[in-house]
């Protein structure tokens, strides 16, 4: 079976390539077929590959890319624990939203072009996480950033959507070059860039803590802090939510933005030799999901909630590799996988049941209009409060209590993680509480089918009990106890986010107790404002770059360098002019010419000395 | 009987003085047949120059290189005839200042 392997990731590209090629000519059944079936096919041979696997690495390099010198990096294939991990995700949370999409995108006239950019992904993400090097992961790297692109800007017809998907190209952009930075500041130091290699050098080469591992985890980070919209470049998530629901599930809930976590734990025995960068990794993860929790709390679209509280949940798996607890941080990654995927579906289907209504306020009552869509965002929610039996708990739980143990800093980031938990609770249930219930502010006018409800189910079953899956990937990361803390600490750890759901219920279900005089203070007012835009992190950013770059685009509207190369080719075309001139027909004037040249040539033979 | 009878600078100039001349012929005239002819008088004055070296020197490739003039020669007339042909049919004239519709 592991000789199937490369077709895993060869069957969505080949399909890709087909739906690309074809331009929209195939007819829509074809498509949606070969769309989700090539993924589903993909899911089989993972599910085999996963079956038959005996726990040890799987290592196929397929040819070699190029030969420069010394360097060879291969088109090669390594799957152990956490790329099967990784591996089944992608696929199998793939396929469902596929399936999703046959029945969302039903009416869409770009169908083919949906399925086309989708399989291009999942063939990508999947090169990313089974390269052998890190340069190939580079390619399946940059080739999910431009799925992404392609697909938050996939209603192209709307300028604020192409401005969404230029956003989060660029943001992400910025990282990845610190990204490419760090792969050629690896590669002079250890020579090579193969997964297997490069940590066995780097432990003979380093002792720890030297400058320039750190420099090159830090770079690294930066791609993984882009990609996983970690602060400081956090900025574009909430603005991706422009593209279809679907993509929102699969790219920006997922897969795609967990591909930063996937590095970080894939070169984690660099990073253990940067103890700063880990720290670094622990608190940027710490400061963005509160950041990112504080602002879901004051939004009314329903997909930008979903899209803050992904950037919440994926600080959650920055904190854990950033105190060591890799294990924990990856399976916070799958659990997240299968709620926030099942949240962005439950919430496809609600806009989708709703004339495309993004206004949590324009919604309530949905509990009786559509019991399938309440359940699973219940579920999914619970799940995301991290609600005790749910998968979220048992991944939340752990990665909090891996925090409490971390030397120095611990308790402080257990609070902050818990405060994290609290808000997350207050949040999600928030969100169940205004769409479902209370009175019907808009009807629904139709419900969904089988092909939307089928994906909702398994992946509701998949948030229940996905936390009981025993992982692969113990073998190949550390950091898998169960964390010894005192008793108090996991009971407290375990009752937060029930007070969240507590609160959220007596602040907007039940309204016992009211927040609109607090609201409606100056303070109030101001606070709220500023966390509805997301700790004006826009607004800064704004003004430090985005503003100063257009004045100096302005200043250099004309073009003043290439003035220079301007005069280059007047002088040129000049010349051809004159010389044009001389080329007159005459014959006798030719013959002349010669001898003329002949005569001066000659003079200057003779002449010379 | 070896060796040249008469002193090589004589007969250097005179195959000077002949080249000058078809020079000045192809420069002058316009009418294309003209120039042809003035062609053969410049390749008859190298064809001078190197007979009379290689009888200076005694070697026998001044005559071969005459050979090969005489050859280049004829070639040159009989597509240089062709060519006063088609000019003739094509422009009524053989004068090559009215010909001159090749022009940048």
């Amino acid at each position: 079976m592991s000789d199937m392997l490369w077709l895993i990731p060869l069957l969505p590209l080949a399909s890709a390539t087909l739906l690309l090629v074809s331009l929209g000519r195939l007819p829509r059944t074809l498509v949606a077929y070969c769309g989700a079936g090539s993924v589903g096919l993909s899911a089989l041979l993972v599910l085999a590959t996963a079956l038959q696997w005996d726990g040890e690495p799987i290592v196929r390099t397929l040819w070699t890319w190029m030969q420069v010198g010394d360097f060879a990096p291969a088109i090669g294939l390594y799957v152990d624990g956490l790329t099967l991990v990784m591996m089944s995700v992608i696929t199998g949370v793939g396929f469902l939203i596929h399936l999703y999409s046959t029945e969302f995108m039903q009416e869409d006239e770009s169908l083919s072009r949906y399925f086309a950019y989708m399989n291009l992904f999942v063939g990508a993400m999947l090169i990313l996480v089974m390269a052998d090097n890190l340069l190939f992961l580079y390619l399946g790297w940059e080739g999910v950033g431009v799925c992404s692109y392609l697909l938050v800007g996939f209603w192209y017809r709307d300028p604020a959507n192409g401005a969404a998907a230029r956003k989060a190209f660029i943001v992400t952009r910025i990282g990845d070059t610190a990204m490419a930075l760090g792969l050629f500041l690896l590669f002079t130091q250890l020579g090579t860039l193969n997964v297997q290699a490069m940590p066995v050098l780097a432990n003979a080469r380093w002792e720890g803590g030297e400058t320039v591992i750190v420099l090159a985890t830090a770079l690294l980070l930066g791609g993984a802090v882009g990609k996983s919209a970690q602060l400081p470049l956090h900025t574009w998530l909430p603005d991706a939510m422009a593209g279809p629901t679907p993509v929102s599930a699969l790219i920006h809930a997922a897969t795609m933005v967990t591909a930063g976590v996937y590095l970080i734990a894939r070169t984690h025995e660099l990073f253990l030799l940067a103890p700063a960068t880990m720290a670094a990794v622990a608190l940027l993860g710490l400061f963005t999901l509160l950041l990112a929790a504080f602002t879901a709390l004051n939004q009314r679209d329903i997909k930008r909630i979903l899209a803050w509280s992904t950037i919440s949940q994926i600080g959650y798996m920055f904190l854990a590799l950033g105190v060591g607890a890799w294990s924990f941080g990856i399976f916070h990654l799958m659990t997240h996988a299968f709620f926030k995927a099942l949240l962005f579906l439950a919430a496809g289907a609600v806009i989708h049941c709703l004339h495309h209504q993004h206004d949590i306020f324009r919604m309530g009552g949905l509990r009786r209009r559509l019991p399938l869509v309440f359940w699973s965002f219940l579920i999914g929610s619970a799940a995301l409060a991290a609600l005790p039996f749910t998968s979220g708990y048992y991944s939340k739980d752990l990665i909090l209590l891996s925090a409490f143990q971390f030397p120095q800093l611990g308790p402080w980031l257990w609070f902050g993680g818990l405060l994290g938990a609290a808000l997350t609770a207050i949040y999600s249930f928030r969100l169940v509480f205004i769409v479902f219930f209370g009175e019907v502010q808009t009807e629904p006018d139709k419900k969904p089918g089988w092909r939307m409800s089928a994906p909702l189910g398994l992946l509701c079953l998949l948030s229940l009990f996905g936390g009981l899956i025993s992982l692969p990937h113990d073998g190949v990361l550390g950091g898998n106890e169960h964390p010894h803390v005192p008793a108090a600490i996991e009971w407290i750890s375990i009752a937060v986010p029930i007070i969240g759901v507590v609160l959220a219920y007596l602040l907007f279900l039940g309204r016992q107790w009211s927040l609109q005089t607090l609201l409606d203070s100056a303070p109030g007012r101001w606070l709220t404002a500023f966390w509805q835009s997301g700790w004006r992190v826009d607004g800064l950013y704004d003004l430090l770059w985005v503003k100063p770059w257009y004045r100096f685009t302005y200043l250099l509207r004309n073009e003043p360098v290439d003035r220079f190369y301007d005069g280059l080719t007047l002088l040129a075309a000049g010349g051809h002019r004159a010389m044009a001139y001389l080329q007159n027909g005459r014959l006798r004037w030719y013959a002349t010419a010669m001898a003329a040249g002949l005569m001066i040539l000659l003079s200057l033979l003779v002449g010379a000395p | 009987m070896a060796g040249l009878q008469v002193p090589l600078e004589h007969v250097m100039l005179l195959a000077a003085a002949l080249f000058v001349a078809g020079l000045a012929g192809l420069m002058a005239r316009r009418n294309i047949l003209f120039m042809l002819m003035s062609l053969e008088v410049m390749l008859n004055a190298a064809a001078l120059a190197f007979v009379a070296a290689g009888a200076r020197w005694g070697q026998p490739d001044g005559q071969i290189v005459f050979m090969l003039i005489l050859t280049v020669a004829a070639a040159e007339v009989s597509v240089g005839l062709g060519l006063v042909l088609q000019v003739q049919r094509r422009f009524k004239t053989l004068d090559m200042d009215q010909a001159n519709r090749l022009r940048g």
